[in-house]
């Protein structure tokens, strides 16, 4: 009787074993950080892609209003497909895109907006990449909504699409 | 003569310091750099992977360290930024209980079953 028991305990608990590594298998490996957790958004110094001169957060983000922070570069093909849907974005006046212009050539990020459309109120420029990372991206393209609290309320990465867009609009309404 | 000799040895004194401490912030980054798991290709750690996220990865710390951030305060900030998984060595929270307990809990197990058939 003692030996059954002792049996259907560990049939049982090969049983519990072999479903969750049954169910680990169907899981995705790749790790995603977050996109839910709300943030304040960095404090940090940049160079303006205009002008040159170095400007802080603060004044960038000065404005009560809603903030699209859009990372792009001229060499990030995604960044092209989403640039007529930020296009459109920039019309709404309730909400002002800033770019943050990733690891690029300053003439061809230029040429980039001279083609494409400039969609940005703002754009900045983020040489070595670690300001991305200071708003907690990892690549380009990524998108981060900032509230008139001055905190990132949601995140997108990769490029944006028209569902994304709608779902933008919903949320600076 | 006396007072040049002094110069001397107070001057490579400083140098030298200067070096072992340049040279400890080295070791730290490396250290710190092990620990970070690259985003991009992962599987790699940062020290080893060449790619932009991991280059950039490896300015923030260099310069968190030269700040004067201790190691702890690092991991901090790019756990807030990043999550938990950024780094190797999972911290004891409510996501890691049975990671960290559940081997303790069966060496536990395990004894007081020797124990038993022992006695």
């Amino acid at each position: 009787m003692k030996n059954k028991f002792s049996l259907f305990i560990i049939i049982i608990f090969l049983s519990f074993c072999f479903f969750i590594f049954y169910k680990g298998l169907n899981n995705s490996n790749i790790y995603t950080p977050k996109i839910k957790d709300k943030k304040n958004i960095p404090i940090f110094e940049a160079k303006d892609f205009n002008s040159n001169i170095y400007i802080n957060s603060e004044k960038i983000f000065e404005e009560d209003i809603f903030y699209i922070v859009n990372i792009w570069a001229s060499w990030c093909i995604p960044c092209r497909t989403e640039h007529p849907l930020l296009m459109g974005l920039s019309k709404n006046q309730t909400v002002k895109l800033i770019g943050l212009n990733y690891r690029d050539n300053l003439n061809n990020a230029k040429n980039f907006i001279n083609e494409f459309g400039n969609p940005y109120s703002q754009i900045i420029i983020d040489y070595d990449g670690t300001l991305s990372v200071e708003f907690g991206a990892y690549g380009v393209p990524e998108t981060f909504i900032i509230d008139k609290n001055k905190i990132i309320i949601k995140k997108f990465i990769g490029p944006i699409n028209k569902k994304i867009v709608e779902e933008i609009k919903l949320i600076i309404k | 003569m006396k007072i040049l000799k002094i110069f001397i040895i107070v001057f490579l004194s400083i140098g030298f310091s200067h070096l072992k401490s340049g040279e400890k912030n080295n070791e730290l980054k490396s250290k710190i750099l092990k620990n970070i798991r690259c985003l991009i290709c992962q599987g790699q750690s940062v020290y080893d992977s060449e790619s932009e996220f991991a280059s950039s990865i490896k300015l923030i710390v260099d310069r968190k360290i030269n700040e004067g951030l201790k190691e702890d305060k690092i991991y901090q900030f790019l756990r807030e930024k990043y999550g938990d998984w950024i780094i190797y060595d999972p911290q004891f929270n409510k996501n890691t209980y049975v990671l960290w307990l559940l081997p303790l809990l069966l060496f536990l197990f395990g004894g007081a079953i020797m124990y038993k058939k022992i006695k």
